[in-house]
């Protein structure tokens, strides 16, 4: 496992915990690249709260910056680390202990619930 | 925080392995606890499908069969998209136990990376819908 698959997941998560970070990027998954601008005029966050969120979100390979019209810079979810974070959520979610259940329940002849 | 690629866990069940075999390796078994149709080609690199009512469906791909003590498969990483190609690997150990049978099912795999995904996931600014929709409009501007 190469040693940045925790940092990377770390980030995702750090970023999610807080409640601007998880709009604007939910944002940017809705409606694809968007410049700090473009979120202000559809979110209810300052501009300036914005552009501080999405350049940390830059620094932590989140999104990416690239430039746009009129030379601002457009912002891009990238879905590389959200990926490695859902990896992370499946080893969380996985429920053995129900089929296992089933599996005994089926064994000593009970009937088992759909 | 610890990235968890193994998931263990042991029961304890009255049957002998012989029977409990059956219930992990026949269309017959598997649907009647763990899926609620089956299908298994029970031979190393055969398939075997799973289907509920709910719609979703499981594939796997038989990868070890040792008749009565081992039974190993692959399947999709349950809760990721679809085409994403990594898997965990499932398998079944049932070792005697007094009369009845010790079973214990390892899955690993949760924190695997693979070569195209590590290249995908590191530098794949290009990658995704975005150009794909780059490669509908050049279809398109060709047309």
């Amino acid at each position: 496992m190469p040693p940045d698959v925790e940092a990377v997941a770390e980030q995702v998560f750090a970023a999610l915990a807080d409640p601007t970070r998880r709009t604007i990027l939910a944002a940017l998954a809705s409606g694809g690249p968007a410049t700090a601008t473009d979120l202000a005029g559809r979110l209810p966050i300052t501009r300036q709260a914005i552009a501080k969120h999405l350049a940390l979100l830059a620094e932590a390979g989140l999104v990416t910056a690239e430039p746009g019209e009129r030379r601002r810079i457009r912002y891009r979810l990238r879905s590389a680390p959200m990926q490695l974070a859902q990896q992370f959520l499946a080893a969380l979610a996985r429920d053995w202990e129900s089929p296992l259940d089933a599996l005994k329940d089926h064994l000593d002849g009970r009937k088992t619930p759909p | 925080m610890g990235f968890p690629d193994r998931i263990e866990r042991t029961v304890q069940v009255a049957q002998p392995p012989v029977v409990v075999w059956a219930a992990l390796t026949t269309a017959e078994g598997l649907s009647a606890w763990f899926g609620n149709t089956a299908t298994i080609d029970l031979r190393p690199g055969g398939s075997a499908r799973m289907t509920w009512t709910g719609g979703e469906t499981a594939d796997m791909r038989v990868e070890r069969v040792e008749e009565p003590a081992v039974f190993g498969f692959t399947w999709h990483i349950y809760g990721l998209p679809e085409d994403d190609p990594r898997r965990t690997y499932v398998e079944f150990t049932l070792e005697p136990a007094g009369t009845g049978t010790r079973l214990t099912v390892v899955e690993t795999g949760f924190a695997q990376l693979p070569d195209d995904v590590y290249r995908k996931a590191f530098d794949g600014n290009t990658e995704g819908w975005a150009s794909e929709l780059g490669e509908l409009v050049a279809y398109l501007d060709a047309a």
